[in-house]
């Protein structure tokens, strides 16, 4: 009795933190704010949504079974079905989930204030991502480890089931292109970044044949090599920078960057995995954990200031990052730190291949996705604490505030955000590149973040070190998710073709693979190469484009659980999955509908497109923009094409699924659930056996 | 705390999988060895280029 009193009042003392943060932050309206303030009321709001609303979830809605035995343990055998122990589980999801988008959408989102943002994280992740990646993990353990796309077709009807596909692999080319600028925009014109970014290929390479060949299977010996020479390439590459011959191989525009991308992408895709993404992937994932950590170790020591405001002025939709207004743009923008559509395919087919027990779904689906959102948070803190003059001096593309500096940093001054040409000099000394103007994408301003939150806290002197040692970090898992995602990409187009002509569909059938691949790097290298010669940063038009398709995709895996929750008779309960939803439609079917037809050519692909032909006709372009002009309107038309695809594609499974519910509810006949029948577990969870 | 870093230890090797074979070896002792004409288990290497290659069919980076 004691003892639960004793809980009941952490638990309160715990509300009473969280919520004296959050109003904390909310209210502020003084100078500048404490970064402690966001992760306390961060923490918090994950304890408390953990604690009370995931377990409600598990207990009342799911009715979470723990002496149901899962896949792993029925299917065992020994490779992919394999009950394994819920802290390796959780760690393999987590990486798995865990992308460069986090990183970069709070970023970029950052142009609203910091509070905007931040509030959407920790909402969105609490009723929204993590909901929907723990929903879907405990339907497809129930379904033997069942794709998003499988339980579509089987729950919904065969169009919810191909629009999941049509939707995975649309979202994959669009992210791909995306991420391939946030890495070009990175190296450009920066020996540094460009030779460390390269030096990471061979050394993948070699801790592939190293793990393959030399020592099989020694994963972590193999792995603690990699990750030495990545370190040594970020110091190397500091060396390249102050050699005047070796400088100026690594010294290139965006264009023959965005065609060296392109020619990796189709290499990684044809080449076998071992040779290329896997060590990679074991590199990434160590970096990535290490770098979240320090980055969280350094924020808790140093403490350091927010300078943004709360809100700015360009909630009005003037931003200089990407057009549109606070509603419904924060959403979009924010994307995988709230809710990731993404994290449905991951939670579907893989992860639950390896659950021990039922009672580690929340543990996993929810927590997972607590402790990504928390990274989000970690990246809004990395921009915010940087003076808001410098993150839009390094974030505004030339396209807004001129090519020449004095106009950039004129421009800046008449919004109200102090920065000096000298500042930015003296600031691109430190970091070790020549100019740190208009690097859009999020990574270099990220990189400068970080560089300054690790600079102070661990020493100054190493600034240019700290700055390339972030950009190799990000660039390197943007790099596996660009392989990986090509791959995937293959793997499903190859699938497709597969009905038409039964060879294309074998995954080692060489003309296929080479043909297969070169679709997929086709699609998203045109993506890429008009990112880079769109003189507006290309990070305003395929930033949204992805957090669009993203979350569409989130709304489908979402529109499959809310079917799966009505069918099973839980009608009561079916807002948990239907009130994200429809929040999604909302936000979704908005920026869509905005950046389609919106009259401001900032915002509307439209407009944009037949402001640009006016221009090109009347002759007022300059001969360079009037050069690349035609590709541009065409590329604005597409873009409003495939938005309206996204959109109809959103539409058609949600009636199908609302048709589903209607029928089921006056009692006609529905698919039956495809739940496979309940049979007793006999697996103690007791893993240190050995 | 030798207990507790050792323990760690065995984390950190299966969540890298570096124990796999280990723990494939265990598994095929358990399951494949009822009967005689069993096949007999992989070697370290092939085994590990089994693993490697089914562990990237599908989806297993998002962004």
């Amino acid at each position: 009795m004691m003892n639960k009193n004793l809980k009941l009042i952490v638990w309160l003392l715990v509300g009473i933190v969280g919520a004296y943060a959050v109003a904390g932050i909310a209210l502020n309206r003084g100078e500048s704010i404490n970064a402690l303030w966001l992760i306390t009321a961060a923490v918090c709001v994950y304890a408390i949504a953990y604690r009370f609303y995931a377990a409600w979830i598990a207990a009342k809605v799911l009715v979470i079974d723990e002496t149901r035995a899962t896949p792993a343990e029925r299917l065992d055998n020994g490779r992919d079905f394999i009950p394994t122990n819920r802290w390796v589980v959780f760690g393999h999801h987590f990486a798995a989930i865990a992308g460069p988008g986090p990183l970069i959408g709070p970023t970029l989102a950052a142009q609203f204030g910091y509070l905007p943002g931040t509030l959407w994280i920790l909402i969105g992740a609490v009723l929204g991502g993590a909901v929907q990646d723990m929903v879907t993990l405990f339907f497809s353990t129930r379904r033997n480890g069942r794709s998003l796309g499988q339980m579509a077709r089987d729950e919904i009807g065969a169009v919810g089931g191909t629009a999941a596909l049509v939707g995975t692999f649309m979202i994959m080319i669009i992210l791909i292109a995306v991420l391939g600028l946030v890495v070009v925009n990175a190296m450009k014109h920066s020996p540094w970044a460009t030779s460390t970014v390269a030096a990471t290929i061979p050394i993948a390479m070699f801790v592939g044949i190293y793990m393959r060949n030399i020592r099989p299977g020694r994963v972590l010996e193999a792995s603690m090599i990699g990750v030495v020479l990545l370190l040594l390439s970020v110091w190397g590459g500091g060396w390249i920078n102050q050699h005047e011959t070796l400088r100026g191989l690594f010294d290139h525009d965006g264009l023959p960057l965005a065609y060296a991308i392109i020619v990796y992408g189709f290499a990684a895709a044809v080449l076998p995995v071992w040779l290329l993404l896997a060590p990679r992937d074991y590199l990434s994932t160590f970096m990535k954990l290490g770098t979240i950590i320090l980055l969280a170790v350094a924020i808790v020591i140093l403490q350091p200031e927010i300078h943004m405001p709360a809100v700015t002025q360009f909630i009005d939709g003037t931003g200089p990052i990407f057009g549109g207004k606070l509603f419904p743009f924060v959403f979009i923008t924010v994307a995988c730190g709230a809710i990731s559509g993404f994290h449905a395919l991951i939670a579907s087919g893989t992860t639950p291949k390896l659950l021990m027990n039922e009672r580690n779904i929340r543990m996993i689906g929810y927590g997972g996705m607590l402790l990504e959102s928390f990274v989000a948070i970690m990246a809004m803190i990395a921009a915010t604490v940087l003076e808001p003059g410098v993150f839009f001096a390094i974030n505004s593309p030339a396209g807004v505030v001129g090519k020449e500096a004095v106009d950039a940093v004129a421009k800046i001054n008449s919004w109200g955000f102090a920065v000096t040409v000298e500042q930015m000099e003296q600031l691109a000394r430190d970091m070790g590149e020549t100019t740190l103007f208009a690097r859009t994408g999020g990574a270099p301003s990220l990189a400068v973040g970080m560089a300054s939150i690790f600079g102070s806290a661990f020493g100054r002197h190493l600034l240019a070190l700290w700055y390339h040692f972030a950009i190799m970090f990000e660039a390197i898992f943007i790099l596996t998710t660009l392989d990986a995602g090509t791959r995937v990409g293959r793997f499903m187009l190859q699938d497709m073709l597969g009905n038409f002509h039964k060879k294309l569909g074998e995954t080692s059938y060489t003309p296929s693979v080479i043909l297969t691949s070169s679709i997929v790097v086709a699609g998203w290298g045109y993506f890429l190469y008009i990112g880079v010669i769109d003189p507006n940063g290309g990070v305003n038009i395929l930033w949204p484009l992805f957090g669009i398709a993203n979350q569409m995709l989130a709304a489908i895996a979402l529109c499959v659980a809310t079917g799966i929750l009505v069918k099973s008779g839980k009608l009561k309960y079916a807002w948990v999955t239907a009130l994200p939803l429809l929040w999604l439609v909302i936000i979704t079917t908005t920026a869509a509908y905005q950046k389609v037809f919106s009259t401001d050519i900032r915002v509307g692909f439209l407009a944009a497109a037949d402001d640009l032909a006016a221009k090109l006709y009347s002759g007022v372009l300059p001969p360079e923009k009037a050069a690349v002009a035609p590709q541009l309107i065409f590329n604005q038309h597409l873009d409003a094409y495939l938005t309206l695809f996204f959109v109809v594609v959103l539409w058609v499974v949600i009636i199908d699924m609302l048709r589903l519910c209607l029928r089921y509810l006056a009692g006609r006949p529905v698919r039956k659930l495809s739940e496979t029948p309940h049979e007793p577990s006999r697996l103690v969870e007791n893993w240190v056996r050995d | 705390m030798l207990k507790q870093l050792r323990h760690l230890w065995h984390v950190i090797r299966r969540l890298t999988g570096d124990d796999a074979y280990e723990q494939y070896l265990k598994h095929h002792a358990a399951f494949h060895q009822a009967s005689v004409d069993a096949p007999p288990a992989l070697s370290r290497k092939e085994f590990f280029k089994l693993w490697q290659d089914s562990k990237w069919k599908g989806v297993k980076r998002c962004c």
